[in-house]
């Protein structure tokens, strides 16, 4: 029998920072976006206070202030290191892992009788939280849109105590799905399940339950296949979720050799800025930004530097101030002074589609009224673009050090990435 | 480019002197390969001896003196593994009061506690190994002024 599993880390961002500070567990704690601007991972203690994912974080601050809460800013370095090592703990006992996000993996389970299955699941799980701290939740199905619910049982519901296996068929998986709205199931956004709904689909067991063809009919064949595999039904492979993820890329040549950072500074923020428009342009969010500069390989007597660098962002965004922030970001980490660069560009990476966004999905949301300012934003912006030329209006760069450094003050060290943040351990 | 390839940000790797696999046979129409092959390209790396498992290993720095008797000192390097099973006379990190704690696994009698290299400071009981074992120490690392 073919299953997969799902391992979602629990609270990822807020775990990693528990892992090197222990006074946190047990604490209400929050992890802010970039630039401090509102919460986007809550340990269970937070969410018990009635927050929820997206909080703007000023409405939080009379709660940090009395001690009640602790709010931090967001440490990706230390939260991609860590997401790297839950993968190769996976790895060591598992054939297949196909991560799918910062902290959710896909692993193959391929051959065990059920109980077999159920202890190699708690095994996984108790491995996962020694070696690295990261608690983990296992959900294990014979799809993967299954494994999905399952592991949102596991989390959600003490008895599992973690693990859930759900079986095609079974009374288990019956009652899972009569009880889980069509909004908690994996591929299925707002705009649809209010679709969904005219036709009197309501539960993640109607979607199942319902007639393939017409489902394809009145929708699509993606919707199709995700009610498929609710029915156990194998139907979307890890390259179908790589279809997805096509990447734009936006790469010139500087027209001269130069090491002068404030000139690649400004080429960079310009290719983000294209890379951005032409995101929008097909409706898209990005999850991630890779920048890249190459010095001429044809001149021997220059010394060769091509780094390049992915940042992850925050939240799957088009924003253009939100990517050019990362891409100047990831600039300022790669550029090194006294290499005479001739090209760079910026890719945007993991591309979702904006109307497929699906929250409890991403985990690092934008509240609706601010991405609908956001979209508003790049809206005129990109009219004013088109109709008035190119780069009629432009965003500026955030000084390096300035504002932005200052509104991450609750920033933890980078204890697994960096020399002189090393985590301390007392003798006293 | 999906997100498989991520790779954590590292704007400069650090540079890993990794072990080179054996190159061995050539291409096989050149005749005997020669006895040197063997010996190609290796070097020694720290990483290799001192890191069993990158995955569950970690770096912390030492503050404070009361492991000093054991050979820790302030300022000290640790590299700390956390998927070995702590054994009685292992160098622990351990939460002690919510702080990361560097101690040594010993029996008292029969009671296991966490033990410092100062007499001043009295072995703490381990109650819950579970909860209060962050990690087992592997090695030490000082460097000396030069």
């Amino acid at each position: 029998m073919s299953m997969i599993g799902l391992i979602d880390c629990n609270s990822f961002y807020v775990s990693c920072e528990r892992v090197f500070k222990p006074r946190l567990c047990g604490f209400p704690v929050g992890v802010m976006s970039n630039n401090d601007g509102c919460v986007i991972s809550l340990s269970d203690e937070l969410k018990a206070f009635g927050i929820k994912l997206g909080a703007p974080a000023f409405k939080l601050q009379p709660l940090v202030r009395s001690g009640q809460i602790h709010l931090l800013s967001s440490n990706y370095e230390l939260y991609g290191d860590m997401s790297q090592r839950v993968q190769a703990v996976l790895e060591e006992f598992s054939p297949a892992v196909e991560p799918y996000s910062i902290d959710e993996m896909f692993v193959r389970f391929d051959g065990f009788a059920h109980e077999a299955l159920l202890e190699h699941a708690r095994q996984l799980r108790q491995k996962v939280r020694q070696f690295t701290g990261i608690p983990v939740c296992v959900g294990v199905a014979p799809t993967r849109t299954l494994a999905k619910l399952a592991n949102r049982a596991a989390k959600k519901l003490p008895v599992y105590q973690g693990v859930c296996i759900l079986h095609a068929g079974s009374a288990e998986t019956r009652h899972l799905l009569q009880n889980t709205a069509l909004g908690d199931v994996w591929g299925v956004g707002r705009r649809l399940v209010e679709r969904l709904a005219l036709m009197g689909i309501k539960s993640a067991w109607e979607l199942a339950q319902a007639n393939p063809k017409e489902i394809r009919r009145h929708f699509s064949i993606t919707l199709e296949r995700t009610a498929q595999e609710l029915r156990g039904v194998p139907c979307i492979e890890m390259s179908d979720l790589d279809e997805a993820r096509r990447h734009i890329m936006t790469s010139r040549s500087f027209g001269k050799l130069t090491d002068n950072l404030d000139e690649i500074r400004e080429a960079i923020r310009q290719y983000g800025q294209r890379s951005a428009e032409r995101l929008r342009r097909q409706n898209g969010l990005a999850k991630a930004v890779l920048v890249f500069l190459k010095t001429n390989p044809h001149r021997q007597d220059l010394l060769p530097h091509s780094p390049s660098l992915v940042l992850e962002l925050p939240r799957p965004t088009a924003d253009s101030r939100e990517i050019l922030h990362a891409a100047g970001n990831a600039l300022e980490r790669i550029y090194r002074k006294g290499h005479l660069y001739q090209k760079g560009g910026v890719m945007l990476l993991d591309l979702i589609d904006a109307d497929r966004q699906q929250l409890s999905l991403l985990d690092t949301p934008q509240s609706d009224a601010e991405r609908q300012r956001s979209q508003k934003l790049m809206d005129v912006m990109d009219d004013l673009n088109r109709k008035m030329g190119r780069d009629t209006v432009k965003l500026g760069m955030p000084t390096p050090g300035a504002a932005w450094h200052l509104r991450c003050a609750h920033h933890s060290d980078r204890s697994t990435t960096r020399w002189d943040e090393l985590p301390k351990a007392r003798a006293l | 480019m999906t997100l498989a390839n991520l790779t954590p940000a590292h704007p400069e790797p650090p540079p890993l002197a990794l072990p080179h696999p054996l190159a061995l046979g050539r291409a096989g129409l050149s005749g005997f390969p020669s006895p040197a092959q063997d010996y190609e390209g290796r070097t020694l790396d720290l990483n290799e001896r001192l890191v069993k498992r990158p995955s569950s290993t970690f770096f912390m720095s030492v503050t404070g003196d009361s492991m000093e008797r054991l050979g820790i000192h302030e300022g000290d390097l640790l590299l700390v593994d956390r998927s070995l099973e702590p054994r009685p006379g292992h160098i622990l990190v351990a939460l002690v009061e919510g702080e990361i704690t560097v101690k040594r696994y010993e029996l008292r009698g029969k009671v296991p506690c966490l033990c410092s290299g100062n007499p001043r400071y009295a072995p703490i009981p381990l109650v819950d190994i579970e909860c209060q074992v962050w990690g087992v120490v592997r090695a030490v690392i000082h460097e000396y002024p030069v």
